[in-house]
């Protein structure tokens, strides 16, 4: 529109005519014309003024808050600030000297008086596990301490005297840290700061992500394989008949998720419908029951299944557009069932393919509750660890950094499949 | 600002928990469900609202104190007191998420007996007061098993002799210090032995054994569940559970004492509670000397009072003597471990970890 205006104020200038355009009640187009611009945006901007605030304080403010959390924790440094400032020169070589533990008295004191040496000792228990109750009983006895206090603190526990503990306070006491997101990867910091590998038996991580990929990918590809037939048939049969097991389609999706959880356990478990039919038929025997549950089959068996209308409504609704004369053309210029299918009909079903793997994937990547009930140990997925840390070891820091490689990780493959499909071709229906 | 961005955080993380509001004069208290939480509401709830005519919202939970700090740390407090256990009492006390009671403002005992003596020595804390003296055993199901029964821990974990399914609460508290029991470590020492690496080493060792035939439980009214529905032979559980299943809906379930871990519960009132006034009332009524006894006659634990124990008789069928129920009856504490909970406080970060990377391997 700015365009428009500088046009029409360029074009009285050309012309030479001394007079300005004006509107009918005298004031000058230009202004006028501005004055309609503004209007226009503001309502524009009101309209849309309400969506954006949902969007930001839903979605935008507690996303961000929880990725700051996941590399800011300034616990130690509100809690003990003297020592935090004590600590900032030492050089980490050695033990800390007296100034550092004076310091560190006169914290505790104040912490116990609070009642906040708790999250301190929570927070530097994470990095070295076993100093908890260092924290709460020195505490407990920080009234009575004097000078020397590095004697002192180290006759009330010999933990004190710990250079490894001193050096896990002192990266804890730097309020930004990377410490949650090398705990994400499996990865700590040894006594001199290098990047190390955590102990074998607690490397869980990466192996749980890529796990989770995984399975979200054999979801995604079990979801499009039985999908497709489905949404083909649906798009071919008269709109009675389609309607009509369309509805058979739709009914699982307007079911609660819990419900058809649940149905699957029934249905699953070792005591479940599906063993009892299979050990009356005598195909197996009634020891030998087959365990489909509480481990990655239920997962993948329950998660396709919630998943698959995801998959059938976008190929559906790409389906529906392709009109059957162009099969028929093909076969009639002697292309075979399967050339005609393959190079004809599945191109043009492209963007329902990839709207509906991308809607599927990026589902089953973060979901949480299904797997949480029928996953049993090996069908666990990141989202159930994302959750123990948030409701059973209260991490959430370290829940934050889980989310924050989820949430990259998807960035990532969301990029890739840009490059490769192209988001613009996407139909949802 | 800071503290809206946390409240946004903790209400997206926590939406249920913070959509069900209290409403005021109605006290919240909040306990462990099933048989346990209905012995409370009989011996507790119910005469307490009879005495005061106030009302009280029950509320289930799964233990932790995750809900309590979202709640404080939000400042969206709907819980006023809740049944905790004591590694629990302590951590949240520690990080000013309960507050401090003093044990001078409870009932003392019928004969004058000041309450810091006449509770069991270890029960009263910080910030919580106990009720119960309650215990992790295994039990099996005596119809289910022919010829030679369980008797001891190493039978648990002998999969040659009792084939079949085990049910394991998913926790590494408790399941380490059976493994450690069920591999020869004396009840005093299991402790000291899994502070060391060597020892956690040697727990997990254990549990390999018998990892593939575990079912994981989570709620403490599943593992008689799992029980009757044949899904396990054995499975670790409370043992009130275990003894309301058996003598209250006649289940042939039998209770193995061996290796019991015995802890105990406590009532914590959570720091900016609505109701704390009737809160700290009904805490004091219901640590009473007669209140905890007659909880004991609705579930096999143990009343936190010395005062307690010669008031309990039978169980609610009028037959069965509660006392050898127990967990502190002698015969039942031959070779039983009391859950150390600054073990716990300290290592449960570390040991969580490494019991999810063991399950998920």
């Amino acid at each position: 529109m700015a365009t428009i205006s500088d046009h029409i104020a360029a074009g009285t200038a050309d012309d030479g005519v001394g007079q300005p355009l004006t509107a009918a009640d005298g004031t000058p187009l230009k202004k006028k014309l501005a004055q309609a611009n503004r209007r226009a945006r503001l309502r524009a901007t009101l309209l849309v003024a309400p969506l954006l605030l949902f969007v930001l304080i839903t979605f935008v403010v507690p996303i961000g808050q929880m990725l700051v959390q996941s590399f800011y924790e300034p616990t130690f440094s509100q809690v003990l600030p003297r020592t935090t400032a004590a600590l900032q020169s030492w050089d980490g070589r050695d033990l800390p000297d007296e100034s550092v533990y004076a310091a560190f008295a006169e914290d505790l004191k104040d912490a116990r008086a609070n009642r906040t040496i708790g999250q301190v000792a929570t927070r530097v228990n994470y990095a070295h596990a076993g100093s908890r109750s260092a924290f709460t009983s020195t505490a407990r006895k920080a009234e009575r301490f004097e000078a020397p206090f590095k004697e002192a603190l180290i006759a009330a526990d010999e933990d004190w005297g710990d250079r490894e503990l001193w050096s896990a306070m002192k990266w804890a006491s730097q309020g930004y840290t990377s410490e949650f997101y090398l705990a994400a990867v499996d990865r700590t910091r040894d006594v001199d700061g290098n990047i190390v590998m955590v102990e074998e038996y607690r490397q869980i991580y990466v192996k749980i992500l890529l796990r989770t990929l995984y399975l979200a990918g054999l979801i995604t590809g079990l979801c499009l394989l039985l999908g497709y037939p489905v949404a083909y048939l649906l798009a071919s049969l008269p709109t009675r008949t389609s309607n009509l097991l369309m509805i058979l389609v739709l009914l699982p999706f307007w079911t609660s998720l819990l419900v058809r959880t649940t149905a699957w356990i029934a249905l699953l478990q070792s005591q479940g419908v599906v063993n009892d039919i299979l050990v009356a038929l005598r195909f197996i025997d009634d020891d030998s029951r087959l365990q489909m549950i509480y481990n990655q089959t239920g997962t993948i068996i329950a998660m396709t299944h919630i998943l698959l209308p995801f998959a059938i409504l976008p190929l559906f609704s790409v389906m529906k557009t392709i009109p059957p004369s162009y099969m028929r053309a093909a076969r009639s210029l002697g292309a075979t069932p399967w050339t005609a299918f393959w190079r004809v009909y599945v191109p043009q079903t492209v963007p329902g393919i990839a709207a509906g793997v991308l809607l599927v994937f990026i589902l089953a990547v973060g979901y949480y509750i299904t797997p949480a009930l029928v996953g049993g140990q090996d069908g666990q997925l990141i989202s159930n660890f994302i959750a123990l840390h948030m409701q059973k070891t209260l991490n959430w820091s370290m829940a934050a950094a889980l989310g924050g490689i989820l949430l990259a990780t998807i960035l990532v493959l969301y990029w890739l499949f840009n490059k490769m499909v192209g988001i613009d071709r996407l139909k949802l229906g | 600002m800071k503290t809206v961005l946390k409240s946004a955080l903790l209400a997206t993380a926590f939406g249920v928990a913070a959509a069900t509001a209290a409403s005021a004069g109605e006290l919240t208290v909040v306990s462990w469900g099933g048989a346990y939480t209905k012995s409370q509401v009989e011996a507790y709830q119910k005469p307490w609202m009879a005495k005061t005519g106030n009302t009280i919202r029950s509320e289930d939970y799964n233990g932790g104190i995750a809900e309590i700090k979202a709640q404080v740390e939000a400042g969206n407090v709907t819980w006023d007191i809740v049944d905790v256990e004591l590694s629990d009492a302590v951590r949240a006390c520690d990080e000013g998420l309960v507050i401090p009671i003093d044990p001078a403002i409870l009932e003392p005992a019928p004969d004058g007996t000041p309450a810091v003596d006449d509770f069991i020595p270890g029960t009263l804390s910080e910030c919580g007061v106990a009720t119960i003296v309650w215990s992790t055993i295994y039990a099996y199901d005596a119809d289910k098993i022919d010829g030679d029964t369980p008797a001891t821990i190493e039978d648990f974990f002998d999969l040659e002799k009792f084939p079949g399914k085990r049910g394991m609460r998913k926790t590494p508290k408790a399941n380490l210090e059976f493994a450690l029991l069920a591999d020869g470590v004396p009840a005093g020492d299991v402790y000291e032995i899994l502070a060391s690496p060597e020892g956690v080493e040697r727990a997990f060792k254990k549990l390999d054994t018998i990892k593939d035939s575990v079912v994981w439980w989570e709620a403490g009214a599943q593992p008689p569940q799992l029980l009757a529905d044949g899904e396990v032979v054995m499975t670790t559980a409370y043992n009130g559970r275990i003894f309301n299943a058996a003598a209250g809906e006649n289940k042939p379930f039998e209770i193995v004492w061996d290796g019991q871990i015995w802890d105990i519960d406590l009532w914590v009132i959570l720091e900016g509670a609505p109701n704390k006034e009737e809160a700290l009332d009904f805490l004091k009524f219901s640590t009473s000397t007669q209140a905890l006894a007659d909880q004991a006659t609705w579930i096999s634990y143990g009343p936190a009072r010395k005062s307690s124990a010669p008031l309990v008789g039978m169980y609610q069928d009028g037959k069965t003597d509660m006392g050898p129920q127990m967990p502190t009856a002698p015969e039942n504490m031959k070779n039983a471990v009391q859950n150390n909970f600054e073990f716990w406080a300290d290592h449960q970060d570390e040991l969580n970890e490494r019991f999810n990377a063991w399950l998920a391997g």
